[in-house]
């Protein structure tokens, strides 16, 4: 495995078979290096992460890893339009995954709307409406280099989060859609006040 | 076909049935090929009755198209059925001309049916390969788009862009064959017809395959036609119907090019006449580029707002799923007054309530992925 | 079979259909009164056209024009079916046993305008969700969620 250098104190020489790093740089590596991807595909950019997951371009090799099953997933991909009518299932799936957990919105449907922003009735205007979204992926649909480069700015920023201070990147949203939002910021600040004894906890 | 004994359902005292279940193979679900919600109810495993429920992909294009101009539909036919863009714009292309009175040159024409025959033999490999996925087989999924990729590749040569194209256009096309681009053209044709090849023996010729796939979702002659089928789905059931030979448009009575047929209408067959449409598409698109003389890529005199006479026009193309029409009502300004899309799997889609009665629920998603649905053409 | 025998052929054999049968755009359309709806998909399904290809409707301000496309895979031939219907009270007969494709497009015009069809087996909303009020694609629909476009030209 790779050696990873803790944020702070000094590096020290260790024989062979041995590394030294931190709890966080050890679980960022680990977390970040081994994505489990739900996709939410509806629309043509799911044909791109398809494309993405083949021979091609093969997002595999970056070990994230396509799992249809929520429960077992850490991004989810949000991949094509989200309708009025779809929002529900979407959100439903993203209270499913459990946490750590973050989301990828790959296209302009998925980032604002995008082509059908103007004069439709039925298309929610981004997915970060309903779910608080991490990395964003403009493209109509993007290429699959992007989705790839998604994943590798996802790696990077799952890096700055710290599993022992608390610390979370997800995006701060005043959501007034659902009331499961409320619930989810709760459980957020009392996650953050209550932070040795959470970490054991989710040890045990 | 599995035997199953038929029994009466097992009730408790106030007579609630407590055998059967009703379960929600839901929107999200691996295998629904896309936004479907499929409410089966089950006896044991065996599937009773279907009822597909659709509009999760419902954008309102045909509102949205009411305030854009002629052209700039063109990206939202793109999304229709997005696994072929190429014939989703050429069909919208081709009502536009009819309503406005526009002569595509026949350089276009011959451009429009080479990338339409391209983008049909792309879009069957994403059927093969999602039914072969299905069943489990995934090798057969990146196979088919191995083969797929090399035809994208083509158009991102061509035009640029990878699913969504944009590249046919009321009046013409878009851009003009590049450099080399036939012979490209001519090297990726031989690796579909390798790799189609190795895909038919691999999995059509597999024992597994044939037992999973053979008497399963049988569909009759007389019930594809009444229910309004067409495409590969109806033509599996021996209904010799193809719109490029009965009602041939463009150059198409130019091409020598034969149409497969099934006999027995199971998923077999469908899968089959897949795999020989990619063949004679091949041959089309070899004829066309031997055929092919330099000329105007565009109508010369075409103004750049359209307005075309108040009425209203209808026409069609064979896609790879069926015959995908679209009608545009004008009324003489620059934004037509009505725009629908005939879509082809939206009137497939419905035989699945009369398919999935009687086989287990293992064979649904088969059944639905025979049908080929792409969601972005059913819901609009 | 082209348009001009197509409609020789519907003069012989319904001669009262002759006066409403008119070629535009190059296909043949049949325009004909509600009352008289039924009865000429009757005849049209007995003459041969036993695809049904769409059923639409178009808002024309002040009623309904109900399109019907029909093609016939014997006489290789389309057309089209149409009737306008009053806007504020929407019905027209369903078509379904006639032909069964009409389900899911009969469907789609409640949904999308309002029509409701009599004899419909299962007359829901189709693409929105149950609880949608109003119906979408009539031109006096309106919403506070559509964000207008802007003209550029």
């Amino acid at each position: 495995m790779a050696f990873v250098s803790p944020p702070e104190g000094p590096r020290e020489n260790v024989s062979a078979g041995i590394a030294l790093t931190s709890v966080d740089a050890l679980l960022n590596w680990g977390r970040g290096h081994s994505l489990w991807i739900m996709p939410m595909g509806t629309a043509c950019c799911a044909i791109e992460f398809m494309a993405t997951a083949m021979s091609k371009f093969d997002f595999d090799r970056h070990g994230t890893v396509p799992f249809i099953d929520p429960r077992h997933s850490d991004v989810m991909v949000v991949a094509g339009t989200i309708t009025r009518k779809m929002a529900p299932a979407v959100v439903r799936l993203y209270e499913q995954m459990p946490e750590p957990k973050w989301v990828v919105a790959m296209g302009n449907c998925a980032v604002s709307g995008g082509i059908f922003y103007y004069d439709s009735y039925s298309v929610i205007r981004g997915v970060d409406e309903l779910i608080p979204v991490d990395i964003y992926i403009a493209g109509c649909p993007p290429r699959p280099e992007a989705l790839e480069d998604a994943f590798l700015q996802l790696r990077n920023k799952i890096k700055t989060e710290s599993f022992v201070k608390g610390v979370r990147h997800t995006a701060d949203h005043e959501l007034p859609l659902l009331g499961h939002r409320k619930a989810a910021a709760h459980h957020d600040d009392a996650a953050k006040t209550a932070e040795p004894e959470s970490a054991e906890e989710a040890c045990s | 076909m599995v035997e199953v004994e038929s029994r009466t359902p097992v009730t408790d005292e106030s007579g609630r049935c407590v055998d059967e279940l009703l379960i929600n193979v839901g929107p999200s679900h691996p295998s629904t090929h896309g936004v479907c919600r499929l409410i089966a109810r089950l006896d044991g495993e065996v599937v009773t009755e279907v009822e597909p429920v659709i509009g999760y992909l419902h954008r309102g294009l045909e509102k949205i198209a009411e305030n854009r101009t002629y052209l700039q539909i063109v990206p939202l036919t793109d999304r229709l059925d997005y696994v072929g863009s190429m014939y989703a714009n050429w069909a919208y292309c081709r009502a536009v001309e009819r309503l406005a009175g526009i002569r595509v040159p026949e350089h276009a024409e011959y451009l429009r049916v080479i990338t339409c025959e391209l983008q049909r033999i792309a879009s069957h490999m994403m059927s093969l390969g999602s039914t072969g996925a299905d069943t489990g087989a995934g090798t057969v999924f990146i196979y088919a788009f191995d083969v797929r990729d090399r035809i994208v590749d083509l158009f991102e040569d061509l035009c640029g862009a990878r699913l969504t194209y944009s590249y046919v256009r009321p009046g013409g096309v878009s851009r003009d064959l590049p450099e080399g681009w036939a012979d490209k053209c001519r090297e990726a044709l031989a690796y579909t017809r390798t790799y189609v090849d190795k895909m038919d023996k691999l999995f059509f010729g597999n024992s597994i395959a044939r037992g999973r796939l053979k008497g399963i979702g049988v569909l009759d002659p007389e019930l594809a036609v009444a229910w309004g089928a067409t495409g590969p789905t109806a033509r599996a059931s021996g209904v010799d119907w193809d719109l490029r030979r009965d009602d041939p448009y463009s150059v198409y009575p130019r091409f020598d090019f034969d149409i497969p047929l099934g006999s027995n209408g199971d998923i077999y067959d469908r899968g089959r006449v897949r795999i020989f449409e990619c063949y004679e598409s091949c041959r089309i698109v070899e004829q066309a580029l031997e055929q092919l003389e330099p000329g105007p890529i565009r109508a010369e005199g075409l103004p750049r707002l359209l307005r075309p006479r108040p009425g209203d026009a209808y026409d069609h193309i064979e896609s790879a799923r069926g015959s995908l029409g679209v009608y545009l009502v004008s009324d003489g300004s620059p934004k037509p007054w009505r725009f629908k899309v005939r879509s082809p799997t939206f009137s497939n889609l419905s035989l699945v309530r009369v398919l999935g009665v009687g086989h287990t629920i293992a064979d649904l998603p088969l059944i639905l992925g025979s049908l080929d649905p792409v969601f972005g053409e059913v819901d609009r | 079979m082209n348009v001009t025998e197509l409609r020789e052929h519907i003069c012989e054999t319904y001669p009262d259909l002759c006066p409403l049968f008119s070629l535009e755009f190059g296909d043949g359309v049949l325009t004909v009164d509600p009352e008289r709806l039924r009865q000429a998909a009757v005849d049209l399904h007995n003459f041969g056209f036993d695809l049904l290809g769409m059923v639409t409707a178009v808002d024309r301000g002040d009623a309904f024009e109900l399109v019907y496309r029909l093609r016939s895979r014997v006489l290789s031939v389309g057309m089209f079916l149409k009737c306008r219907i009053p806007r504020d009270e929407p019905k027209a007969p369903s078509m379904v046993d006639l032909w069964p494709a009409a389900d899911w497009h009969e469907r789609e015009v409640y949904d999308l305008f309002g029509v409701v069809f009599e004899g419909h087996p299962n007359l829901r909303r189709m693409f929105l969700p149950e609880d949608w009020k109003g119906h979408p694609l009539r031109k006096d629909y309106v919403d506070d969620n559509i964000i207008r476009r802007p003209d550029y030209f």
